[in-house]
């Protein structure tokens, strides 16, 4: 590639340097290199890797992995936030039942979120280890990774890593001479966001439409080709291994008593700050530290109002930085924690319009299933484009209420519009003043002034 | 491809002597191994087709079937929902601008109008010498360093209207 364009290429980098980051205090980054070069399996091993796997796989049987995960609280870093031993232990496992599948999630589509790229690209081994683990514990035979097509360069990182793997024996039969066999494939995706809902991901697993599927079942019940299903996060995965490793308790204290959730997140931050970027850091970590991080706002732009993570979270203002960025403290904010990678707005900028830039791709992604989805959210950007136009009509804005309504939770098969609820209901909430401006004057008014 | 060997690819395929590559169908044969069922291949083997011929004609959609065991119907479903399988031609390159937020609050819109005036069209649309094709994208992962776009299997960011030259110079 040419210089003049190769300045242009998109690097995925964390924002911490090497020496800032160390094995007990950074469990997700502290093996990342300065260069970001993908981290071959020499190099993983040398760094303590599989220590977690093996010690998983020849101490522990399955049912004390599903423990020591459930005690460490280790909640899903997709965004739902569900606790994933939890979600393990509710997989069914027994002699009348098949052995099913373990699916990563690796369908990274949530607008401002760029934090399983890093992993995936850099780190593949982390999430192999994870997904064995995850395997032993909930006796699935075979794993899948389910990516996205546009991450060419984590799909040649996790399939170089993948043959490392088998050909040193962390995947195969026989595992680490613990007698359990397990083995993952990569499976590429070709678009639609909506792949990256749990049900919706099986069937395009399965090589369908990805519609979602009415639950119950739950996959854990019945979930690829009707078997006991597993679907985790890559960040979630990729937290599991450490979680053996070092224990239960070490990983609750990750978080040195700023939540009471364990171990660290991988927090970033996009929009108009100084410094945009990734960084890992114990969960709980309040937004202003991060925005401090981050350096502030860009001179000349004041901070009106932040997604905590991703476009299908509520909006929320300034004095919320002051809360930690965990899952129940952003909940009971009105919002949702999410993937935890902010999106800041300036006031130079309009709530109308990213509205409308929201509810657009929301409205491109619907799957088309169920109506409120299908219909609503066009007739959403339908009045919320009037309305930046600034010839709404009076009655628009509770008419917008009534659609983040029907768009809200209970009214779908899925959270896709529910997703997109969050920012519209919360936008309604706290910006209103923005949305009335938009409303078209009647022309009386017009030749007054 | 120039638009000749466009329309000529289009008027072979539309015959009936469209047959899949060899190598083509033994690859889509391999990837059903991964799954209880060659449906679960489907997504792939689209993927295959499109590699070779940069789109999935309409007459791919019955080979495909008949390479995996299912009915056409099966294949067609999946080949019109997906954002990223292309049902008509489109250039050499094919760029995917990022519209979601982050990008969307990093002046998306000035590079997308950039893009448009420089090749002289809009989404979904393919420039005359059949050279690019203009689509907007998913959140690409890649809101640290937004306005992002791809072209082919590179991921640019950030791209200002400055650099749309530079960037459409390298791909020919």
């Amino acid at each position: 590639m040419n210089a003049n364009i190769d300045r242009l290429r998109y690097r995925c980098q964390l924002r911490q340097p090497a020496s800032e980051r160390h094995e007990e205090s950074h469990p997700l980054t502290w093996r990342l290199r300065e260069d970001n070069a993908p981290i071959d399996l020499a190099e993983y091993e040398r760094k303590n890797g599989y220590v977690g796997t093996r010690r998983a796989l020849t101490e522990h049987s399955a049912s004390e992995v599903i423990d020591i995960v459930k005690e460490a609280n280790v909640r899903g870093r997709g965004g739902a936030g569900f606790p994933a031993g939890v979600k393990w232990s509710l997989t069914l496992q027994g002699e009348d039942i098949p052995r099913g599948y373990l699916v990563c999630n690796a369908d990274e589509m949530e607008p401002g979120t760029f934090k399983d790229r890093m992993l995936l690209e850099q780190q593949p081994h982390l999430l192999i280890e994870g997904m064995i683990i995850g395997a032993y514990a909930n006796n699935a035979r075979f794993g899948y990774i389910f990516l996205r097509d546009e991450y060419r360069e984590a799909a040649a990182s996790i399939t170089r890593a993948l043959n490392e793997a088998r050909e040193a024996g962390w995947l195969g039969k026989n595992i680490a001479g613990s007698g359990f066999d397990f083995d993952i494939a990569l499976h590429t995706g070709a678009g639609r966001y909506i792949c990256g809902e749990e049900t919706a991901l099986l069937n395009s697993l399965e090589g369908h439409r990805a519609n979602p599927r009415d639950k119950p079942p739950f996959p854990g019940q019945s979930g690829a080709w009707g078997k006991p299903t597993v679907v985790n996060n890559v960040e979630t995965l990729c937290n599991v291994p450490a979680v053996l490793q070092h224990g239960a308790d070490w990983y609750q204290k990750l978080s040195g008593g700023r939540s009471d959730d364990g171990g660290t997140k991988l927090y970033g931050v996009s929009g108009r700050v100084e410094r945009t970027g990734l960084w890992e850091l114990p969960i709980g970590t309040t937004g202003e530290e991060l925005m401090e991080l981050a350096g502030g706002m860009q001179s000349g732009h004041a901070l009106k109002a932040w997604l905590p993570g991703g476009g299908s979270t509520g909006l929320l203002l300034p004095k919320h930085l002051e809360l930690p960025l965990d899952f129940d403290s952003i909940g009971e904010a009105g919002s949702r924690l999410g993937t935890g990678l902010l999106t800041v707005v300036s006031k130079e900028q309009s709530i109308v319009a990213l509205l409308r830039n929201l509810e657009q791709f929301f409205a491109r992604e619907s799957c088309g299933w169920c109506t409120p989805c299908r219909d609503g959210l066009p007739w959403t950007v339908k009045v919320l484009q009037a309305l930046e136009r600034g010839e709404g009509q009076p009655e628009d804005i509770d008419l917008l209420q009534h659609l983040g309504k029907g768009l809200g939770p209970g009214q779908t098969f899925c959270a896709h519009a529910p997703g997109a609820s969050m920012p519209l209901t919360s936008a309604l909430k706290y910006f209103r003043d923005e949305f009335e401006a938009g409303v078209a004057r009647p022309p009386a008014a017009v030749g007054e002034a | 491809m120039s638009i000749e060997q466009t329309e000529q690819t289009v008027s072979t395929i539309a015959s009936d002597r469209f047959e899949l590559e060899r190598a083509d169908r033994e690859a889509m044969q391999q990837e059903c191994e991964h799954f209880e069922q060659p449906q679960a291949a489907c997504i792939e083997a689209l993927k295959i087709v499109q590699r070779r011929y940069g789109w999935v004609p309409d007459e791919a959609i019955p080979a495909v079937a008949e390479a995996l065991g299912l009915p056409p119907a099966n294949v067609e479903g999946v080949a019109t929902f997906y954002s990223l399988i292309f049902r008509q031609p489109v250039g050499r390159h094919v760029i995917l601008l990022c519209d979601s937020s982050s990008c969307f609050l990093n002046d998306y819109e000035a590079l997308r109008a950039a893009f448009e005036e420089k090749l002289g069209i809009g989404y979904g649309q393919t420039t005359e010498d059949g050279r690019f094709t203009l689509l907007p994208v998913c959140c690409l992962g890649a809101c640290d360093r937004g306005p992002a776009l791809m072209i082919d299997d590179d991921t640019f960011g950030p791209v200002g209207p400055d650099d749309v030259d530079d960037l459409l110079e390298a791909y020919s």
